[in-house]
């Protein structure tokens, strides 16, 4: 099991290396535009640039940036002309184009909405999503199974902004129909830990929904399949109950691909993947921030916040990886 | 009715020197086992076929029985070259099979064809029976259009089915008739040599039956020959001219179907028919059976010495320690054993098989 | 009265394609230390029958019929609680492959510790006891520690033991043995059949031992049920099924062994044809359209009753008992009549 774990780790580290390392190549051996010219903005004038591209050690060889870079982000060492250059590290990502903020400050700041909007969701969509589907795969072909399986089917075509809109129109207190949730920017005006959380019920409920549904689905699929393997039989002939026949033993076969497939949710939503819920709620997180940082090709901001997802997937891919040789014993000696 | 002790290894006749149409010498498949932190390497072996001589004999019939990690099915995998061998020689009709490749391997495997084991997995559930059985014809270029079609319904006709079953897909069809359409896809390209690995262990018994006696009914029409491997030693001995018997990727004893049965020399076959449950009440009850303690030992690590020294009743210390050759006792009867039953152990045999009918020696 | 007795079963299973009649009128019984053996090929009903008698099959699409009376209760009107706590408990089951009957994500232990926990009121370390005397009962060695390991940490037989053990956690009245050494190689099925009867002897469980084997069932069965295709066809001692076989059907699957203890067959008799779909069985006796002796009569269901004189043994066959002597000769010497000299 440690061995699994430790070669997991390695094969982590090396892919985030070879992530940065894309990365670098996207922004800076083969950016769409000259960075110094973008650093310099309107007042852009031949002196500036070149004073820009000296700062940003832009005319230094592309290995020296790369490693210059790397040191950046991963150590706190001076290595490379880091600190002449930015700034020594970690997790230093330079300066944002626009505000001259160090990046990660702006992440930083910006983490935290987009952390809590997401662990709501995924605690919403758990309670929603797996008693929906254990139910109706115990009650296959049912009326309640037919219901919600249309009902899911609904939930995942329809996009999240509309969903989002749809949910405002008709829950926002200051313009749906029915006053019950705080509407849109309540985010921003909300002061207290559980303010926020109270303004955060909308977007909650329209992102786990769509990922209910597909969860739902899932599990139940699995469930059926499970069910029908001999070691349910088994444990119906040793007398168990029903219940703990579905709990504990289909159920927790059953359960192993959802727990992969939450890893990776969870990893890309907060890579910025709720970008659609957070601009429609206008939630001030990760993914609106790169959205606005795009339409103003703020470099280092893009290039930090990718990074940043990056790192989140990676390491939830890693968690999974490990949970997975937890749930499932016969993994562990790979 | 007492059997002749075969004589002692006296003449040093050996495998190797047999012809026949297929020549294996010396085979070796092993599959390694890679495991590593961030590197795979290869930690170990599964010896799967650790060195296995044989030939068979153009129109006779090879029973190739053993268990568990005996190796036998991965022996007929090797032999067809449908997965390389770690080293050794396969010589088909007098040539060098090991080592070829593409177009000179084909025309072989117009000579060599294999049946399966399980009738549900071994047919592509997307074609139809026609398809399944002209496909090889076509491949090679043998027929095509009509004609192709009434070559296929002879085949049909001939394993026992009809051209109404031509367009039909294999679900259709029950264990038994898939096998038959097996049997047919195989004979489609008129090999000289048919290796049917377990053909009928997956059947009822009734069916069973019906398999085996076409087999052989196609046996004398085609001149065929065939390698049999199969668990059941009553199914192997009622269709092989010889028998051998593998364990561990070896060949523990080898000859005339009917010496092996009456005359094991090697305690391991002694104790596969001893283990084998006899449809008649009374001789069941007659018999000391002998039944083997613990499991058999995993082809990735195989004991030293004899492989079978862990399971041995008889085993002693240099059991252990040498690993005994493949000697001849006389009639085309092989045994590798350092303590041969009709030499040392005469009267297990008696007590182990006292049903058994013996034919005199 | 009976430990268990069958009563007319029948289950059906009402699907799409129609109604499948898998088991379609079954009468059968097992005494106190018994071992009854049930022979019969794929789709014959024998795996149905059994598992209906722990109402394993019951479902919305599942009618049952009949009654299945365990010391004269019968289990058929059994609620499913009722028959939650006889699972396990008085009758235990076991399965053919013990790799996939067994969950893999839980310690063999754990198994073990639920099949006691689910019927008796024992301390956690109390029933860990329990499991580990159950597992070096059965044989295994070095049973405490290996409470701790997985089910693909076992070979093949070990699993079966362990399967084996978990049946008899609780000391059922009853082992229904469904097909337990068919995955098994045959040196470890005949440790297996060894075990099974000396568990017998020492706990003095009733045994039923279900097999497509006939070899099996000569080893170890005290009576013999055969079936086919939903029913009964014949039922008697040991003695009586291999040395007078009544049914036709019992002389095909005798006929079409490879015996090892008989002259090498030129060639295997063999039954024609193939076992009747059960959407729509023969009507009558269902053996009809392979049998080679079929005549007029045999388009009415025969009944399962006593005609070759012997009041246990039973058989579906409307022949005349002289004429399946007669009949039977002529295939003598290929089925392997002969009472060996005493």
């Amino acid at each position: 099991m440690l061995r699994y774990i430790v070669r997991r780790v390695l094969w982590g580290v090396a892919l985030l290396f070879l992530v940065s390392a894309v990365i670098f190549l996207i922004f800076y051996v083969f950016p769409s535009a000259d960075p110094a010219k973008l650093r310099a903005g309107r007042q852009a004038n031949p002196q500036l640039i070149e004073q820009i591209r000296d700062q940003l050690g832009l005319s230094d060889p592309y290995l020296e940036q790369f490693a210059r870079y790397m040191t950046q982000v991963f150590t706190p060492f001076d290595w490379f002309g880091a600190a002449a250059h930015g700034g020594t590290g970690p997790l230093n990502f330079g300066r944002s184009f626009q505000s001259n903020t160090p990046v990660s400050e702006i992440i930083y700041e910006r983490l935290p909405a987009t952390a809590l909007l997401v662990a709501g969701a995924v605690v919403f969509w758990l309670l929603m999503g797996l008693p929906v589907g254990i139910i109706s795969a115990v009650k296959r072909r049912s009326a309640l199974d037919r219901t919600t399986m249309v009902t899911s089917l609904a939930l995942i075509s329809a996009p999240v902004f509309w969903l989002g809109l749809v949910a405002l129109y008709l829950f926002a207190s200051d313009v749906g129909l029915i006053h019950v949730f705080p509407g849109i920017g309540s985010y921003l005006d909300a002061d207290s830990f559980w303010a926020k959380c109270w303004s955060l019920f909308l977007p909650w409920l329209v992102l786990a929904a769509a990922t209910a549904a597909i969860y739902a689905r899932y599990l139940r699929s699995s469930l059926i399949d499970v069910m029908s393997e001999d070691y349910i039989r088994t444990a119906r002939a040793k007398g168990v109950s029903e219940g703990n026949v579905i709990m504990r033993h289909g159920v927790r076969s059953a359960i192993t691909p959802i727990v992969t497939l939450l890893g990776l949710d969870v990893g890309l939503l907060l890579a910025g993947n709720a970008i659609l819920t957070e601009s429609v709620f206008n939630i001030p997180g990760v993914g609106r921030e790169i959205v606005v940082a795009i339409n103003r090709s703020d470099l280092p901001l893009i290039q930090g916040i990718v990074l940043f997802g990056a790192f989140f997937i990676v390491t939830f891919n890693l968690i999974v990886d490990i949970a997975y040789a937890y749930l499932d014993p016969r993994v562990r000696y790979r | 009715m007492t059997a002749t002790v075969a004589p002692d290894a006296a003449d040093g006749a050996s495998v190797e020197a047999e012809t026949g149409l297929l020549e294996i010498r010396d085979l070796v498949k092993h599959f390694p086992i890679k495991s590593g932190v961030l590197i795979d390497r290869e930690i170990g072996r599964v010896r799967a076929v650790d060195g296995v001589s044989l030939t068979v004999k153009e129109g006779e019939t090879l029973g190739l029985v053993g268990e568990s990690g005996s190796g036998k099915s991965t022996l007929c995998r090797t032999v067809l070259q449908l997965i390389p061998p770690t080293s050794g020689s396969v010589r088909f009709d007098g040539q060098e099979i090991v080592g070829r490749r593409g177009h000179t391997m084909r025309p072989l495997r117009r000579e060599m064809q294999m049946i399966f084991q399980d009738p549900y997995a071994s047919l592509n559930p997307r074609q139809r029976v026609g398809q399944i059985i002209g496909t090889p014809l076509r491949i090679h270029g043998l027929a095509s259009g009509d004609t192709l079609k009434r070559q296929v319904n002879e085949l049909l006709e001939r394993v026992g089915l009809g051209p109404e079953h031509y367009n039909r897909f294999p679900h259709e069809f029950s264990g038994g008739q898939r096998q038959r359409i097996g049997i047919a896809r195989a004979l489609s390209l008129r090999p000289k040599m048919i290796i049917a690995d377990e053909p009928v262990s997956a059947l009822d018994v009734s069916i069973q039956a019906q398999i085996i006696n076409l087999l052989e009914d196609l046996q004398d029409e085609f001149k065929l020959t065939y390698v049999f491997v199969a668990h059941d030693l009553g199914v192997i001995r009622h269709v092989s001219d010889r028998i051998a018997v593998m364990y561990l990727g070896k060949i523990v004893e080898l000859g005339p179907a009917e010496r092996v049965y009456s005359n094991p020399i090697h305690p391991y076959t002694l104790s596969l028919l001893s283990a084998l449950p006899i449809p008649d009440p009374r001789a069941n009850a007659a018999r000391e059976q002998i039944v083997l303690e613990g499991d058999i030992p995993s082809p990735a690590n195989p004991p030293s010495g004899c492989r079978f020294h862990t399971r041995c009743p008889y085993a002693t210390e240099i059991c252990s320690e040498e690993e005994p050759q493949l000697l001849h006792y006389g009639n085309g009867h092989f045994a590798a054993c350092h303590h041969p039953l009709h030499r040392e152990h005469p009267e297990a045999v008696k007590e182990a098989l006292p049903g058994l009918e013996r034919e005199p020696a | 009265m009976s430990l268990l007795e069958v009563q007319d079963l029948k289950v059906h299973f009402h699907t799409e394609d129609g109604v499948v009649k898998a088991v379609d009128g079954a009468s059968f019984s097992v005494e106190e230390g018994q071992t009854l053996g049930i022979v019969g090929e794929s789709g014959c009903g024998k795996s149905v029958a059994n598992m209906t008698i722990l109402g394993l099959t019951r479902s919305p699409v599942t009618s049952i019929e009949g009654r299945i009376l365990l010391e004269g209760r019968d289990l058929n009107e059994a609620s499913a609680d009722e028959l939650q706590s006889i699972r396990g408990q008085d009758i235990a089951m076991i399965f053919q492959d013990p790799l996939t009957s067994l969950h893999p994500f839980y310690k063999i232990g754990k198994q073990l510790t639920e099949a006691i926990h689910a019927h008796q009121d024992m301390s956690k370390q109390a029933a860990r006891d329990r499991a580990a005397e159950l597992l070096g009962l059965v044989g295994i060695p070095d049973a405490k520690n290996r409470l701790n390991d997985y089910p693909h940490e076992f070979s093949g037989g070990m699993r079966q033991r362990v399967m084996i053990a978990m049946a008899l956690v609780n000391d059922p009245r009853i082992l229904i043995a469904d097909e337990p050494t068919t995955a098994l190689d045959v040196t470890i099925q005949a440790q297996i059949l060894r075990l099974i009867q000396r568990l017998q002897d020492q706990l003095g469980m009733a045994v039923i031992l279900i097999t497509h084997d006939l070899g099996v069932v000569a080893d170890v069965a005290d009576y013999i049920n055969v079936m086919y295709a939903g029913r009964i066809v014949e039922a008697g001692t040991l003695d009586e099924i291999f040395y007078d076989p009544q049914h036709p059907y019992t002389w095909g699957l005798l006929g079409s062994l490879a015996r090892p203890d008989r002259p090498r067959a030129h060639r295997l008799s063999q039954i024609q044809g193939q076992p009747p779909s059960l959407l729509a069985p023969p009507q009558g006796c269902h053996f009809r359209p392979r049998c080679p002796h079929e005549f007029d009569r045999c388009k009415q269901t025969p009944g399962l009753d006593p005609r070759s004189g012997t009041r246990e043994h039973l058989d579906r066959c409307w022949l005349p008992p002289e004429r399946k002597r007669t009949l039977r000769v002529i295939q003598g010497d290929q089925i392997g009549l002969e009472v060996p000299a005493a």
